[in-house]
């Protein structure tokens, strides 16, 4: 892929994550209202609605691209997933100046859980989005560097290793964010956070489906564990309440 | 003198809180930053680099925050403030506010005094 096309599938990729972020805000909205302020929703929504703006006028390179997200989603969501997803993104898009590649991904998504980690202080276990994005990482830095897949594939993998982390995030008891004021009545609750990075990286998946090999299928949809699915079901009808 | 800034959630949790440690701190420069800028709950780092540089150029600032997002887009801002020394108080926002802003009056304040005096809030037991 040439830098044009690299831009051109940065941009494309914001966009469905707005679209997505749109579609999903009420549901996202009464995750957090369960163990949080209910605002990630609409917070999330307004980030990327505030993203798309100034990629109208950004660079048209694709680190510059994701610079400039990262700095909307800072000045525009208010909540601590501003710092997070925003802050995050503005540190790890540091790594794709030589443009995207398979290496300057890797070290972009290593990069960037690394600036969730150090920002939120948290780890695996806190029943936060840590919880979805370290196995994501983890997964794609092996399949690229150990089990030499394809960047789709890999990609792939990580969708479907980040889903397992939401349904992790359900059965268990916060330590940070305002879900940890709750105790051990955030339990039985899926976080809304790991959430919306699974909806984060489903939508990246999706495109870089339509720039590489579209014949890879998507593990997540496909091969997921029955219970798991249950789960997030159950929580899905007491989330609203 | 060492700069004071507060920062809530909420606009008017943050303006009442530098009331209150005003009067008792006298002259102390102290900002109060809260909610977003488009008026809801919630801290975004760009007002809270503009408080930090507006008191803190000559003597540094001491930063009070409520509650996590606060700390995060405080640690933001504080990478991007074009200020020498800048330190978040681990410390009750109001009383730390408050003992931050006596501290501050004194002729040799620094940025470490100040922030402890701060921090020895979080030892005093109210009832």
């Amino acid at each position: 892929m040439d830098r044009e096309t690299q831009s051109e599938a940065v941009r494309e990729a914001v966009e469905a994550a707005a679209d997505r972020f749109e579609a999903e805000k009420t549901h996202l909205t009464e995750l957090d209202s369960a163990i949080g302020d209910a605002d990630h929703g609409a917070n999330m929504n307004r980030g990327f609605q505030a993203a798309l703006e100034r990629l109208e006028d950004a660079d048209d390179e694709p680190a510059e691209l994701v610079k400039t997200t990262g700095v909307a989603l800072v000045s525009e969501v208010g909540g601590a997933s501003g710092p997070l997803y925003g802050g995050s993104l503005m540190k790890a898009s540091q790594e794709l100046e030589d443009g995207i590649t398979d290496e300057t991904t890797v070290a972009f998504a290593e990069r960037y859980l690394e600036t969730v980690e150090e920002r939120g202080k948290a780890s695996v276990g806190d029943k936060t989005m840590v919880d979805a994005l370290t196995p994501a990482v983890h997964t794609y830095k092996k399949s690229i560097e150990v089990d030499d897949c394809e960047p789709l594939e890999a990609l792939g993998r990580a969708v479907d290793a980040a889903q397992r982390g939401v349904a992790f995030t359900t059965p268990i008891r916060a330590r940070k964010g305002r879900a940890s004021y709750l105790g051990w009545r955030s339990v039985g609750h899926q976080d809304p956070g790991a959430t919306s990075t699974l909806y984060l990286l489903e939508e990246v998946f999706e495109v870089a489906a339509e720039y590489l090999d579209g014949d890879v299928e998507m593990d997540a949809e496909a091969d997921v564990d029955p219970e798991e699915l249950e789960e997030a079901a159950v929580d899905d009808d007491s989330g609203g309440a | 003198m060492v700069g004071i800034v507060v920062v809530s959630h909420s606009r008017r949790a943050a303006d009442g809180i530098r009331e209150i440690a005003q009067e008792m701190g006298g002259d102390a420069r102290i900002e109060a930053v809260g909610g977003t800028e488009d008026g809801r709950i919630g801290t975004t780092p760009g007002p809270i680099r503009e408080a930090i540089e507006a008191v803190g150029r000559e003597h540094g600032v001491v930063v009070l925050v409520d509650l996590g997002s606060a700390v995060m887009n405080a640690e933001l801002a504080i990478e991007e403030a074009a200020v020498g020394e800048v330190a978040i108080a681990d410390a009750p926002i109001l009383e730390g506010a408050l003992n931050a802003a006596v501290a501050a009056t004194s002729p040799s304040a620094t940025v470490e005094t100040v922030r402890q005096a701060a921090e020895s809030a979080a030892d005093v037991s109210k009832v």
